[in-house]
């Protein structure tokens, strides 16, 4: 795709230029730089891989940047709080990292024109406010085909958040990934409600694996599923960032978050003046999201086909939502040969075609 | 040697002095904390609790964030003292906003100065609906109503959660989860120009004066402490505890559901699956370490606000974990419940005598 590789280089370039360019550039000012966090760092999950991006930031340009991040703020008045008086501390450039900051972020930035505000997955855009997110599901893709061959019980458990359009859109992924190397496979999904909160998403994993999953995804942030997997002793895919630790013989693969290399790039902008505001949306090809750890048990031929899948996704040779395909009801969504655009994927409310149940309302 | 006597009376000095005790060891508990911690404690005690009254800005986030605080906990207070237990405040909070919100999202394209009080007053009657559940399963089935309105706040926030993802959802917003933005005349008026403080501070305002003219002026007022403090002497009387659990659930329900809408219609804009975050909860606290007193919970409802922003300004300037802010509320309620010994008795120091 024009768009994907068009990301991929910039990405990429704005990243080599910036180690290469940084220990020579002189700057009689610190850059500041502002994060915030909706969970603690110590989620092991989503915000503790945004707070990886912090110490990348902080690794490429050492003492020509000062850092602050504001961790567990609420989605609501106080992140327009916290954003506000990040800008008002002088702040220079402010990553807000969660959905529900982009009301909160597009207020704040309209009374700080000067600054530059940087919103991680929502849609709304200003002169002073860039967008960002991974394509997650991608990576869904990748590791639905090694839960797929890996599966003996052909039973994917699955454990979602929200029922919002990027949840939406990596159980389908996940479910089409697994369908295409095992025509059996069942996917049984719990949608908890909420993105962390280590008993219940434990609880989730207890009722999938009671239902004879022995392969878990999730896309909630804690490692209480891999636990809860890793004493079970079945499988589970790492989110977000590498649970390893907490699943060393339970995880199949991690899809890892890597937001330091758009960091490092974004800010690297912000000191060289030619900042803008612009709508990224990286995956494996950009380097922005990697599938980590692939476990030795895994057989080498199941290693290899998932490799070959991952690189033509990266190298934008195959993508994972490519027609024929319906949706749950029936009804056709792509044609033959027809690939997603980034606007479908923006906004879908479906189940494919194959997933049982329906999606909370 | 020290020791505890009982007072004839509870003393009234010491219901006023013990929260500022509180207060006092709170700071000195966190100083040490920090000084173990390695941080500069006179630094962080400042940023926590002085700093934030010394900017306007501050001082106006102070009221956005003290105003659900304090309007729920006048509410709660009422029924606390006549031992009627709305643990589920939050709940009735999301009701009213829901109620609220779907007034402003149904007259989105309309304009005009009655749409405001007639979405206060949907938030209201929301907030009294929900708190009408418990109120009739204790007074008809005796069912207890700290485990019935517990129960209702997470049906209150599900149906908020499917609302903003079904019917309410905003229909330009690309299926992501929630309403549209409330348009101009849904918007609570600014009190301050530049900052966030807006008119549900008045509101809230007005709310403690109502209630400490309610309960120290009113029969009504003075049958709920009966109720609360002597429920065999308010039999006697023949006060009725059912009109008694009715009118405290609803009236702590309204004020809650206000409060809900208040949040929605301010800072807010509009309705979002994260707009709870506990505020029912927190006036818990506030309510009791108000001393159940109008009075007081305007100021415990200031005093709590104060230890979110002042923690979120510490996090900031000197990378103090989040978890800062639910130490120093603990500390806080803690202190306060470990002084209220001295309300009811006095300390005596006692010198040693030798028995022969």
């Amino acid at each position: 795709m024009r768009y994907q590789s068009f990301t991929r280089l910039t990405v990429a370039a704005l990243a080599a230029a910036a180690f290469v360019a940084a220990p020579a550039a002189v700057q009689a000012k610190k850059m500041k730089v502002g994060f915030v966090y909706v969970g603690p760092i110590g989620d092991h999950g989503w915000s503790y891989q945004h707070h990886q991006g912090l110490l990348a930031v902080k690794k490429a340009f050492g003492d020509k940047v000062e850092t602050t991040h504001v961790e567990n703020v609420p989605e609501g008045p106080d992140a327009e709080r916290v954003t506000r008086q990040l800008a008002q501390q002088g702040h220079d450039i402010i990553f807000t990292t969660s959905f529900g900051f982009m009301n909160p972020t597009i207020k704040v930035a309209k009374q700080f024109p000067k600054v530059k505000f940087e919103h991680c997955s929502g849609f709304k855009r200003a002169k002073n406010v860039a967008t960002y997110n991974i394509r997650y599901y991608e990576g869904r893709y990748v590791n639905g085909v090694i839960a797929g061959r890996m599966t003996k019980s052909n039973t994917v458990g699955y454990i979602a958040s929200f029922p919002i359009p990027e949840v939406v859109r990596g159980i389908n992924a996940a479910y089409l990934g697994a369908k295409s190397v095992n025509p059996k496979v069942k996917f049984k999904i719990v949608w908890v409600s909420t993105w962390f909160d280590p008993g219940k998403e434990a609880d989730a994993a207890k009722a999938l694996a009671d239902q004879g999953a022995d392969v878990i995804f999730q896309h909630t942030d804690s490692p209480a599923a891999m636990k809860l997997a890793e004493q079970r002793g079945i499988s589970a895919i790492g989110q977000a960032s590498n649970m390893k630790a907490f699943g060393p013989k339970a995880q199949l693969a991690a899809a890892v978050n890597d937001w330091g290399p758009y960091y490092v790039a974004r800010v690297k902008a912000a000191m060289d003046g030619t900042w803008k505001s612009t709508d990224t949306w990286g995956g494996i090809g950009a380097g922005m999201l990697t599938i980590a750890s692939v476990h030795s048990r895994i057989p080498a031929d199941v290693r290899k086909q998932a490799e070959k899948v991952r690189a033509d996704i990266a190298g934008g040779k195959f993508h994972p939502f490519t027609g024929p395909l319906n949706k749950q009801d029936g009804k056709p969504f792509l044609k033959a040969g027809e690939k997603a655009g980034d606007g479908l994927l923006a906004g879908m409310n479906f189940y494919v075609q194959g997933i049982e149940g329906s999606l909370p309302k | 040697m020290l020791r505890l006597e009982p007072r004839r009376e509870p003393s009234r000095a010491m219901q006023v002095l013990t929260p500022v005790f509180a207060v006092v060891l709170t700071i000195l508990a966190g100083l040490v904390l920090f000084a173990i911690l390695g941080k500069d404690p006179f630094r962080a005690i400042w940023l926590i609790f002085f700093e934030p009254l010394t900017q306007t800005y501050a001082l106006a986030e102070l009221t956005v964030k003290a105003t659900p605080l304090i309007l729920i906990g006048a509410g709660l207070a009422m029924g606390f003292r006549a031992g009627v237990w709305n643990i589920g405040a939050e709940g009735q909070f999301v009701a009213g906003a829901l109620a609220g919100g779907s007034v402003a999202l149904a007259l989105h394209e309309t304009a005009g100065l009655w749409i405001m009080p007639l979405m206060c007053i949907a938030g209201m009657l929301g907030g009294m609906a929900w708190a009408a559940i418990p109120a009739f399963l204790r007074t008809r089935f005796n069912a207890n109503e700290i485990l019935t309105s517990l129960m209702l706040v997470y049906v209150a926030i599900l149906l908020l959660s499917a609302l903003v993802h079904g019917p309410l959802r905003d229909p330009e917003g690309l299926n992501f989860p929630e309403s549209r933005l409330f348009s101009e005349s849904m918007i609570l008026p600014i009190l301050i120009e530049g900052t966030r403080a807006h008119v549900g501070f008045i509101l809230a305002l007005l709310a403690i004066a109502v209630a400490w003219l309610f309960m120290e002026r009113h029969l009504l007022g003075f049958q709920i402490k009966v109720q609360g403090q002597a429920p065999l002497a308010a039999r006697f009387a023949g006060y009725s505890e059912k009109r008694i659990v009715w009118m405290c659930l609803l009236t702590s329900g309204a004020l809650a559901g206000l409060a809900g809408t208040t949040e929605a219609a301010g800072p807010v804009g509009q309705l979002v699956p994260a707009l709870p975050i506990g505020y029912g909860f927190t006036a818990i606290i506030v309510a009791f370490l108000g001393r159940l007193h109008p009075f007081g919970i305007l100021l415990g409802g200031l005093l709590m606000a104060l230890t979110y922003i002042g923690g979120e300004a510490a996090q900031i300037a000197m990378s103090l974990p989040s978890a800062t802010t639910r130490v120093f509320q603990g500390m806080l309620l803690f202190f306060l419940l470990a002084m209220d010994v001295l309300v009811g008795s006095r300390v005596r120091w006692i010198p040693r005598t030798v028995h022969g």
